[in-house]
């Protein structure tokens, strides 16, 4: 606060925050996600939800076999090259923002199943936010991981999905402006375009 | 008190009349005969006249570098007569290239499914089969992968998909 300024009141019950920050912290406590259980990983998957150790203390009991409905993919256990494109058609079918925990050394790495059929390691076909060790790995483990994932949705996330911004998005958007810009539209009264145009304006840092 | 199954040895004797030297076994109580591949529909037939009416499953041996063995592939049938609780498996061998049996499912319906697992992961002909396609392998899958000569760890195949980054997503 500059020098001089006058000491800003802040009543009672009401805090200062910014958006992005409020928004990571709605969509962190409010995780729903997409059971792809194929193993045995699954039956941990199952036992996390449970009362015993009970994932809805972190706000993410609410499983969803609908991917239109969730937006955290938990693959647990191996995934067969019958089965990836399955895979992939469901985390697209995904609204954003998504997220995704490879759970166990099958979904991660293949495990120990290296054959024909067995995919190694999911993030190989689609991107991964999360892995969790173990064979299965315990349910503590797991609440980890999701633990984790909320910190990392604190630290980077943003109202407008930024954070999952890639050179190539960028450039689509830059795309988008030139079609745009010649249509002389007034960006002046809107404030998510004005955002879009910096965005396009900056040279790419992210990759 | 330990039951042994019934004995099949007038139904072995009877094949043994028509088809000449089938190498008669028995392992664990349980017979085993060798049919050429030629008379395999024909042996086939007569057990099921004879009141085998089960087919419980049909399965293969890759024989591929198997010390002493004279053909590439062992195909194997276990049947079981449901009324007195006889059984029988049957071994048909057959060699490449083009391994073909007779279908066994217009005597046996459920040996189509059978036959399919086999065809998908031995890549064994089944001749007179309604429907021979792929039952656990992927269609577009082009190997046998059971075959002794397929590397286990296979050919590329279980990474041969496009990757999906957030980009795309």
């Amino acid at each position: 606060m500059a020098v001089g300024s006058p000491k800003l009141e802040v009543p009672e019950n009401v805090f200062v925050s910014k958006l992005d920050e409020l928004a990571s912290w709605c969509r962190k406590n409010s995780l729903w996600p997409m059971p792809f259980a194929t193993a045995c990983c699954g039956i941990e998957l199952m036992a996390t939800g449970a009362s015993k150790h009970d994932l809805a203390r972190f706000g993410a009991e609410v499983f969803r076999f609908s991917p239109r409905q969730c937006d955290l993919m938990i693959v647990a256990g191996r995934v067969v090259m019958k089965m990836l494109p399955v895979l992939q058609r469901i985390w697209q079918q995904m609204h954003e923002p998504k997220w995704c925990i490879s759970m166990g050394a099958c979904a991660s790495t293949g495990g120990v199943f290296d054959t024909y059929a067995v995919v190694q390691g999911i993030d190989r076909f689609i991107p991964v936010d999360m892995y969790v060790p173990g064979c299965p790995p315990r349910p503590e483990q797991l609440i980890q991981a999701i633990i984790d994932l909320q910190d990392k949705i604190q630290r980077e996330g943003t109202i407008t999905g930024r954070e999952f911004d890639t050179a190539g998005r960028q450039a689509r958007k830059r795309a988008l402006v030139e079609i745009t810009a010649p249509l002389s539209i007034d960006a002046s009264r809107n404030p998510v375009l004005q955002r879009e145009l910096a965005i396009a304006a900056e040279p790419s840092v992210r990759s | 008190m330990p039951s042994t199954p019934p004995a099949v040895d007038d139904v072995v004797a009877s094949l043994a009349e028509r088809f000449g030297d089938i190498s008669p076994s028995v392992y664990r109580g349980q017979a085993r005969v060798v049919i050429p591949v030629e008379a395999a529909f024909e042996a086939f037939e007569r057990l099921k006249s004879l009141g085998f009416d089960l087919l419980v499953d049909v399965s293969c041996v890759d024989y591929l570098d198997y010390k002493g063995a004279k053909h590439r592939y062992g195909l194997v049938y276990l049947l079981a007569n449901t009324a007195t609780n006889q059984r029988l498996t049957i071994r048909v061998f057959v060699d490449d290239p083009e391994p073909t049996v007779p279908s066994v499912v217009p005597l046996w319906e459920g040996a189509n499914w059978l036959e399919r697992e086999v065809w998908d992961l031995f890549g064994i002909r089944f001749a007179g089969h309604p429907d021979l396609r792929r039952l656990v392998m992927p269609e577009e899958f082009t190997a046998h992968p059971l075959r002794k000569d397929y590397p286990l760890q296979g050919r590329g195949e279980r990474h041969n998909f496009p990757v999906i980054t957030r980009d795309h997503s």
